[in-house]
């Protein structure tokens, strides 16, 4: 809603400055958005005087003017108006104004070789009228105002209110002028309302049809004829200009205008192009009616629509239409003041995606009472600029509206808001704001007024009454550090644990959305749906991500092609399984690209590989307290990664909940999507499939025992088949006596010259100590024979040295 | 002289002669070794007359303890010299750089979470989280915002069905509505999380987060919300004194509402919290609506309390002076880099929020 101080004060008294008016709007709830330098722009045009001209040496069309600003030297001005000539008195506009219409800032420029200081404006780029024929031509009177400001009037700012949903009154001058004197600011100005007095009929009939859903429930109208539709006087166009609407015609400015002023829209038929009379009905299904805007609407069942014998003339509350529409030569008019349900507006206006300023105000709900008052004042006004005679006021409703009461329990204030006033206060506020009030021992019997669809309860007063005393009345209470249930669940806590666990191995954290373009998505999507948004803001964001991997390739990619070539990055967030709540899952996800020790004085360069990340994987999940000789690894992973260079881990064998993947992407993703890197390590850790311990950390702290016999160091070397396991060897081993061995190790992997073909040699590490005696050499031998017989019976290999 | 303090004499002038550690060990072994000369004096003693025997076995002792002496000494120093010698050798450019490591970061919107989770544990409140697609119910009419209520224009809103059944959630809110339909009051929670809408430009993304309180108990009123947002605001901003300003708003799902500035200014390019005459909005609240606590099951005669939500990404912005929001989820490695906070800087309440 726009604003200005100078229309405020038609309704509003006070001594205030316009300073105090911006912060007193803000402490009421009608924030100020902005405060727009309108005047400030208008205070620079002048009135001038074209003293001469001469034609442009390099532009035929061209002038050059001498103009008297009234100043002692005449500027110069390059104009290409054909009306441009001696002794026109005009509008200047200097360099630094800025044209209302284009809202272009004027600069010294030069133009075709000749420097012009201003330009001489139109009427249409003053926002004046549609006039853009040649500059504004003012009458010889404007001569003894030669360098005054043209907008003189106008002192005030444009002030931009963003006002509430709940608040339609406030989208009225007047409604903002009663919230402010009711807040002290001023007196409220009692309107000396004019009625119509008339002896003719409205002989257009109305009728509004009794169907279910009629969104119109009242519908007042007048007839006004032989009116002379012409432009608005001065005044008129002045006072719509200063809010940034731009004059029509006398007719239309004037609607617009009661529009503005008590939020009351209207609506103005050419009478003698509506076919007998007015119906007020439900539309039928593909019914068409071309709308003020140019567009042809094809309405579905049950819009409200206004219509004759002929068809539909307006959609009711949100636009009219062409047939009837009134133009500069229309004769007679029928003026149209209606009440439509805020609801059908919405239906309406939603199904046909049209949005007027009239649906923007009935959708919130207009004060039912003012149909009269807007006719009088509008009518009135009509005939007043337009000539012609007006008849009396037709009202047809077929409901009336229904007056709300509160009772309101005084104490429920210093309830709510922890401070107290008077109930005399109350009665004060409340009065200044239109309720009636009736007090009733400790409750306040109050009637809402009509323009106050949002009131409807007691908390509503409450509002009201905190709203207009102050929040800054509202007393301080310091909070109580106290502390009686855990902050984070364990869910949580694992949360951060995993977050802060990934990040300390190097991976930088990202935050990306949680939709994705569905290309990418289709690379690790796997047997998942696809989950469409209806209204994505690009169809490159049009899923939601069925796995992180799609988005984190895509930003690691352009991070590549900024020129970086090691980074890890990593995110934990959801994944997407289904479009109902609760069908996602966390996932710590994370890629690793480039190389180890790039260019390192000291170390040799190599790419990345799968287990720099199975490390990250593994001693993260260790980190977090899951015990690493219990992991179960096999290569069953999802087809994004390289079949021969990926993981999955199990925290148990027994387990069927993937806690982790890793490996390589799989070199056909990475050409598809043309990523640059010497290699793309990926990983992803299932969050909700890690089963926590509910043990605190003093209860995860076993008993702390130690050995100090001697222990023995031994070294194996298999032979084994290649499809054989390192892990199926190591399980095998400690399979033998876990009391006794201890910390095996896979030293050496080894294929090629003196090993068959289909085989391979790996070489274990481990150490033999008892907690209860020295072993005894042959104590040792036996265990050594022990080993290499099960891990010969359990994976067929053969001992090598 | 006698034989002994010859044996001494010679033993010595020769210790103090250049000798190698082979030199040394000869020496040890020419005294010292089996029939060394010294060990051969320590077997005379007994044929020794005995009035001289005390003498002769104590001058003995001393001159061998003397001889030992020496030689260790001797042998200390030529060891080191050998080292000294080894180590001259062995001098490395030491500024040449060590070997490299990578430094992971944690998103500064993590970090001001974990922040803002902190300074509300103090004060008793609890973390919840709720799903990030959510049902039209708990979004809206839940919240006291009706299906054709304009207040929905608000949100822009991202649908998963042609029905606009299912969405993503547009605010943090829903979680309110999930807690109290799942425990019994009183409330006492913070909720943080991504929330959606449906626009894009330099100061809106498409996803951002939020928090969300609640406090609902038998007497909670305007005053303990501002308290507890004014406790906030000191502790995250970590500043002696605030200002803040609370103005009437309107949000369906409480009444009555505000929004809440804080006054700011600019000082060399940075932006200073709690000091000048500009003002900066960074959140919503107000007391929860009855209708919202009917809706809940929770019988708003017994209990009131408050709500709020704030842009945790603007809280960030403001707390780290970054400019650009969509810079947040750019995913830019030099931004994160830059604004990324270490892993070990977990914000806690002993230690605070910060370094």
């Amino acid at each position: 809603m726009k604003i200005t101080f100078d229309w405020l004060q038609d309704h509003l008294k006070t001594n205030f400055k316009e300073k105090h008016l911006l912060e007193q709007l803000t402490n009421i709830g009608l924030e100020v958005e902005s405060v727009g330098s309108l005047s400030a722009d208008n205070e620079t045009f002048k009135i001038a005087k074209i003293i001469k001209t001469e034609k442009h040496p390099n532009a035929d069309r061209l002038k050059i003017c001498d103009v008297d600003v009234g100043e002692k030297e005449f500027k110069k001005v390059v104009c290409g108006a054909a009306n441009a000539r001696e002794g026109l008195i005009t509008i200047y506009a200097p360099p630094g104004s800025t044209i209302p219409k284009t809202k272009t800032k004027l600069v010294v420029a030069k133009i075709r070789g000749v420097t012009s200081y201003g330009m001489l404006c139109s009427e249409s780029e003053l926002n004046l009228s549609d006039e853009s024929d040649g500059i504004t031509e003012l009458s010889n009177k404007f001569k003894k105002s030669i360098g005054k400001n043209f907008f003189s009037k106008s002192k005030s700012n444009l002030i931009d209110l963003s006002i509430t949903p709940n608040r339609p009154d406030c989208l009225g001058f007047r409604g903002i002028a009663r919230d402010l004197a009711a807040s002290g600011f001023g007196k409220l100005l009692e309107l000396k309302e004019k009625k119509i007095k008339s002896s003719t009929k409205q002989t257009l009939k109305v009728k509004i049809n009794k169907e279910k859903n009629q969104g119109c429930t009242a519908f007042g109208s007048c007839l006004i004829t032989n009116v002379k539709n012409t432009e608005s006087p001065q005044w008129l166009k002045n006072k719509l200009i200063s809010v940034g609407q731009k004059p029509i015609s006398a007719i239309v400015d004037i609607t617009n205008y009661v529009m503005l002023d008590i939020n009351r829209p209207l609506h103005a038929y050419d009478a003698d192009r509506i076919e007998k009379g007015i119906i007020v009905r439900n539309s039928n299904s593909g019914e068409k009616f071309s709308a003020l805007d140019n567009k042809e609407y094809k309405l579905e069942k049950d819009m409200c629509v206004i219509s004759d014998q002929k068809g539909v003339l307006g959609l009711g509350g949100i636009i009219g239409g062409t047939r009837s529409a009134t133009e500069l030569d229309t004769k007679n008019i029928l003026l149209e003041s209606a009440y439509f349900k805020p609801r059908s507006i919405r239906n309406t206006s939603k199904k046909l995606n049209l949005d007027t300023d009239a649906k923007f105000r009935f959708e919130r709900g207009i004060d039912p009472s003012s149909i009269e008052v807007g006719l009088n004042k509008a009518g009135l006004l009509i005939q007043e600029i337009c000539g012609g005679e007006i008849s009396k006021i037709d009202i047809q409703k077929i409901e009336t509206h229904k007056v709300q009461i509160v009772k309101f329990d005084t104490n429920l204030f210093e309830k709510i808001s922890g401070f107290k006033i008077s109930a005399k206060e109350m009665i004060k506020i409340l009065g200044d704001l239109g309720f009636k009030c009736k007090k009733e021992k400790k409750y306040l019997r109050l009637t809402v007024p009509s323009w106050r669809p949002d009131i409807s309860q007691e908390i509503d007063i409450v509002e009201e009454l905190v709203r207009i005393s102050g929040f800054d009345k509202i007393k301080i209470i310091a909070p109580i550090k106290e502390r009686t249930k855990s902050t984070l669940t364990q869910t949580q806590k694992l949360f951060h644990f995993l977050q802060r666990a990934i990040a300390s191995k190097g991976y930088l954290e990202a935050i990306t959305w949680s939709f994705t373009n569905p290309n990418y998505n289709d690379y690790f999507k796997e047997t998942n749906k696809e989950i469409k948004i209806i209204n994505p803001i690009s169809s490159e964001l049009g899923v939601l991500r069925n796995s992180i991997f799609s988005n984190l390739i895509m930003y690691i990619s352009k991070n590549l092609d900024r020129g970086f070539k090691d980074l890890s990055i990593f995110e934990i967030g959801p994944v997407f399984f289904g479009s109902s709540p609760g069908e996602q899952t966390t996932v710590v996800c994370g890629l690793s690209a480039g190389k180890k020790s790039r260019l390192s004085w000291i170390d040799k360069e190599r790419n990345i590989d799968v287990f720099d990340v199975k490390r990250d994987v593994v001693q993260t999940l260790i980190e977090a307290g899951y015990n690493s000789d219990k992991f179960f690894i096999d290569d069953k992973t999802p087809n994004y990664y390289h079949p021969g260079k990926s993981g999955r881990i199990f925290l148990n064998k027994d387990n069927d909940q993937v806690a982790a993947y890793f490996g390589e992407i799989h070199p056909n993703i990475l050409k598809k999507i043309d990523i640059k890197t010497d290699t793309l390590i990926g990983f992803e850790i299932f969050f909700e499939n890690l089963k926590f311990s509910k043990k605190t950390l003093n209860d995860q702290k076993s008993k702390f025992t130690t050995s100090d016999f001697q222990k023995s160091e031994r070294d194996f070397a298999f032979l084994v088949n290649k499809d054989v396991k390192a892990q199926d060897l190591i399980n095998a081993i400690s399979s033998v006596d876990q009391k006794l061995v201890s910390n095996i190790k896979v030293f050496d992997v080894y294929e090629g010259e003196n090993i068959p073909d289909n085989q391979k040699s790996i070489a274990i590490n481990l150490t033999i100590q008892s907690s209860e005696k020295t072993l005894e050499d042959s104590d040792l031998e036996k265990i050594n024979k022990l080993i290499i017989e099960t891990v010969v019976n359990k994976t067929g290999a053969k001992i090598r040295s | 002289m006698s034989n002994l303090k010859k044996i001494r004499n010679e033993f010595i002038l020769k210790l103090k002669g250049k000798l190698d550690l082979t030199e040394i060990n000869q020496i040890k072994s020419d005294l010292f070794g089996k029939s060394g000369l010294i060990s051969s004096q320590f077997k005379k003693i007994g044929t020794i007359v005995e009035s001289e025997r005390k003498k002769f076995a104590s001058d003995l002792n001393l001159i061998k303890d003397e001889l030992q002496d020496l030689i260790n000494l001797k042998t200390d120093e030529v060891e080191n010299a050998e080292i000294n010698k080894k180590l001259d050798k062995e001098k490395i450019d030491i500024t040449l750089p060590e070997r490299p490591f990578v430094r992971g970061k944690i998103h500064p919107v993590s970090q001001t979470i974990d922040e803002i989770s902190s300074i509300f544990s103090e004060i008793g409140f609890s973390v919840e989280e709720g799903p990030d697609v959510e049902n039209e119910y708990n979004n809206f009419t839940a919240l006291n915002t009706p299906d054709n209520h304009p207040a929905r224009d608000m949100h822009d809103t991202f649908y998963l069905d042609e029905k606009k059944q299912k969405l993503l959630r547009t605010h943090t809110s829903p979680v309110q509505i999930r807690t109290m339909l799942k425990d019994k009051p009183p409330f006492k929670i913070i909720a943080p999380g991504r929330t959606y809408r449906s626009d894009s430009d330099q100061t809106h993304a498409p996803m951002f987060h939020q928090v969300e309180g609640l406090h609902i108990d038998k007497n909670i009123n305007m005053g303990h919300l501002k308290g507890c947002l004014n406790y906030l605001i000191k502790e995250f901003f970590e500043v002696d004194k605030i200002k803040m300003r609370f103005r009437p708003s309107h949000f369906p799902f409480t009444e009555p509402s505000a929004e809440v500035d804080i006054g700011y200014e600019i000082k060399d390019g940075k932006i200073i919290i709690g000091e000048g005459n500009q003002w900066l909005e960074i959140l919503g609240c107000g007391m929860v609506h009855p209708n919202v606590l009917k809706n809940v099951k929770v019988d708003p005669i017994k209990f009131q309390g408050y709500a709020f939500g704030i842009g945790i990404d603007r809280l960030a912005m403001l707390k780290y002076g970054i400019n650009d929001l969509r810079a947040f989820f750019d995913c830019d490695y030099r931004w994160l880099n830059h604004f990324g906070f270490d892993p070990l800087d977990v914000p806690t309440n002993y230690r605070g929020l910060s370094r």
